[in-house]
């Protein structure tokens, strides 16, 4: 078991600790189940790579562009759908990543399953420049410790920012559309404008993250955005606690370290059954965790009816 | 739910009278599109594509029913349906893997697919109903059970394409059209079971009390339905005619991997709500009609579109007439 193991693995909750953030803001204080976050990672991941390889943009202006892309398409599933019913709406964001899926997967402008490389030709030389102060320091030899402080920064700014944010008046009324969407609406607030707001900031967190699986791994093929990701982002909700920003952290940091922690146990399985069985474990956790405490570690039992 | 019409509600529990006359519009526009589709292309491309989209109309209809009844009379949105598909096909090559007969083999898939669904009520869905669980805490614990089946299959037979084993090589010609032999028993089964789940619904007493559960269940609570043994027989009903799904599918694809019931389970997510969520006969016209349309748009693009049809359908479904094509499901939030 060694470092640059544990970093990866950290990278992972991190990447997808940003990602679970926006289902906290949706699922977690507006009561909305989106279930289309891998699409709006995927979009904000391929946008990006494409934008840099295929039309030379500077990487931060497409990271930007990437926001923006992501945000458009939660405009576009929001306004068509948010009028449906919880479990309809969350039927057809799957659908909507789905449908993303295979358009990455079949379309010419994507690469197909081939995907897209080249994309991280500046963050690697920084990455490196980087890597070797740091080995002049005698910390060295970690290739991935780049992407893992600013994974984590990016992860932990966000956190606070969503904490403040859910402690202004909007984000007081996103939490009563969650408990009583009709009382809001009598109020006189416009629940539909809010729940896409909501929806659009989770999209362009998602996007954010897309970006991160994009550097941490060195090409983009559509199966990294398969819909189980979004599952696994609600898993994560789940065991840190259903409307705490701050559980995501630790729901992630746990999520990975049971994921990949396990393939060390030695089982005397082979490969692909050491892996069906890590599976089986999530698949568990899911559904003790939602009977026996649903709220999660760090939830507040308030949090907890979210869509009843 | 906005923009249902509030008519009187229909009390009749004669839903074959009910649909009649939707069924046989449905119909009208089937023919006129195949009737089109032969000016379009021809005779034999068209009736072709017809032959395969009713192949996988079969599978996609009664793997859908199980997830309307359920969604009907439980409002749970069963992620693991697409999965008990898959665990009906599995159980039948490894029974068939051990020296029996493949009918046998078969009827044993069906059998373990409906007891396995009836434990998912027992063990998960019953407890977690008690609780008072709200519609989040629903849907993550179908997904974990999906997960729960699909990797205990792949632990179990590995994650390599397998195949039922049988004659998938022979086909059948007529006239310039092509099937394979186990396409063409794919068919036949699945439309005779197909004929026999309608027979069932609408003759039976447990048919009918299961449609009068899955359209107003207090109602039906209240006229005397025993309401946890209709919970019981829906969960072996559903099961087993995903059982039988997933083998049809296994049949006419020819091989599988453990991940097929997943990839299918938004073409059932599309059969159910495009039919009308809680309607049995809906879940079999909308298979059928999604099972056309994937097929049809094969004439017009590449055939590795054929999943994008049913995802592009299911989303316009929801979209402008969530109440499915049959219209009479009138759903409270």
């Amino acid at each position: 078991m060694n470092l640059d193991f544990w970093i990866s693995v950290a990278v992972l909750a991190g990447i997808y600790g940003v990602f679970t953030l926006g289902l906290q803001l949706n699922a977690g204080l507006t009561g909305i189940l989106n279930f289309g976050q891998a699409g709006f990672m995927a979009i904000g991941a391929y946008a990006y790579g494409l934008l840099v390889v295929n039309a030379q943009w500077n990487p931060w202006a497409a990271v930007a562009a990437a926001v923006l892309a992501a945000v458009a398409a939660a405009l576009l599933v929001g306004l068509s759908s948010l009028r449906l019913r919880t479990d309809y709406f969350a039927i057809a964001t799957i659908a909507f990543a789905e449908m993303v899926r295979y358009t990455l997967q079949n379309a010419q402008f994507s690469g197909g399953n081939q995907g897209v490389l080249g994309y991280d030709t500046a963050w690697r030389g920084f990455a490196d420049a980087v890597s070797s102060r740091l080995s002049q320091a005698d910390f060295g030899g970690h290739s991935q410790l780049p992407l893992l402080v600013l994974v984590w920064a990016v992860f932990v700014v966000l956190i606070i920012v969503l904490t403040l944010l859910e402690r202004t008046p909007w984000g007081r009324i996103l939490k009563a559309l969650r408990e009583d969407e009709d009382a809001v609406s009598a109020l006189g607030k416009n629940a539909l404008s809010y729940k896409l707001q909501s929806l659009a900031i989770s999209a362009a967190i998602a996007a954010v993250a897309g970006v991160f699986v994009a550097l941490n791994i060195t090409y983009l093929y559509p199966s990294v955005f398969d819909p189980n990701f979004t599952f696994f982002g609600y898993a994560m909700l789940v065991i840190g606690g259903l409307g705490s920003f701050a559980g995501t952290a630790l729901g992630g940091l746990l999520f990975w370290a049971l994921l990949e922690g396990t393939r060390f146990v030695d089982l005397a399985l082979s490969a692909g059954q050491q892996a069906s069985l890590r599976f089986i474990l999530v698949g568990v956790a899911l559904i003790v965790l939602n009977r026996v405490r649903p709220q999660g570690l760090l939830g507040d039992r308030a949090g907890m009816v979210a869509g009843r | 739910m906005p923009g249902s019409d509030d008519t009187a509600p229909r009390a009749d529990l004669d839903g074959a009278r009910l649909i009649a006359s939707p069924a046989l519009r449905l119909a009208a526009l089937m023919l006129l599109i195949y009737t089109a589709l032969i000016a379009l292309f021809g005779p034999i491309p068209a009736t072709q594509a017809t032959l395969n989209g009713l192949v996988s109309g079969t599978y996609l209809g009664l793997g859908a029913i199980g997830l309307t009844l359920v969604f009907g009379i439980l409002h749970l949105v069963n992620f693991a349906q697409g999965d008990l598909l898959m665990a009906g096909a599995y159980a039948t090559i490894l029974t068939a893997g051990i020296g029996v007969p493949p009918p046998l083999a078969a009827l044993a898939g069906v059998v373990a697919t409906a007891l396995l669904a009836l434990v998912t009520e027992k063990l998960v869905w019953r407890p977690l109903r008690r609780s008072g669980a709200g519609t989040l805490q629903v849907f993550l614990t179908a997904i974990g059970l999906a997960m729960v089946i699909r990797f205990s299959v792949q632990f179990v037979a590995g994650s390599q394409v397998r195949s039922l084993g049988a004659d998938v090589v022979s086909t059948v010609g007529l006239g310039g059209l092509r099937l394979g032999l186990m396409q063409v028993l794919a068919l036949v089964i699945g439309l005779v079971v197909m004929a026999g789940v309608g027979l069932m619904l609408r003759l039976t007493r447990l048919g009918k009390s299961m449609r009068a559960f899955s359209d107003n269940a207090a109602l039906a609570e209240v006229s005397g339905i025993d309401t946890g043994r209709i919970v019981d027989l829906t969960w072996l009903v559903s099961g087993s005619l995903a059982g039988v799904a997933g083998i049809l599918y296994a049949a006419a694809i020819g091989t599988i991997n453990p991940n097929f019931g997943v990839t299918l389970l938004l073409s059932l997510f599309a059969a159910a709500v495009l039919g009308g969520i809680g309607n049995a006969y809906g879940a079999l016209a909308g298979g059928l009609v999604i099972g056309l349309a994937q097929d049809w748009s094969t004439l017009f693009v590449n055939a590795r579109w054929k999943p994008a049809v049913g995802f592009a359908i299911l989303i316009v479904t929801l979209l402008f007439m969530p109440q499915g094509i049959f219209g009479q499901a009138r759903r409270r939030s």
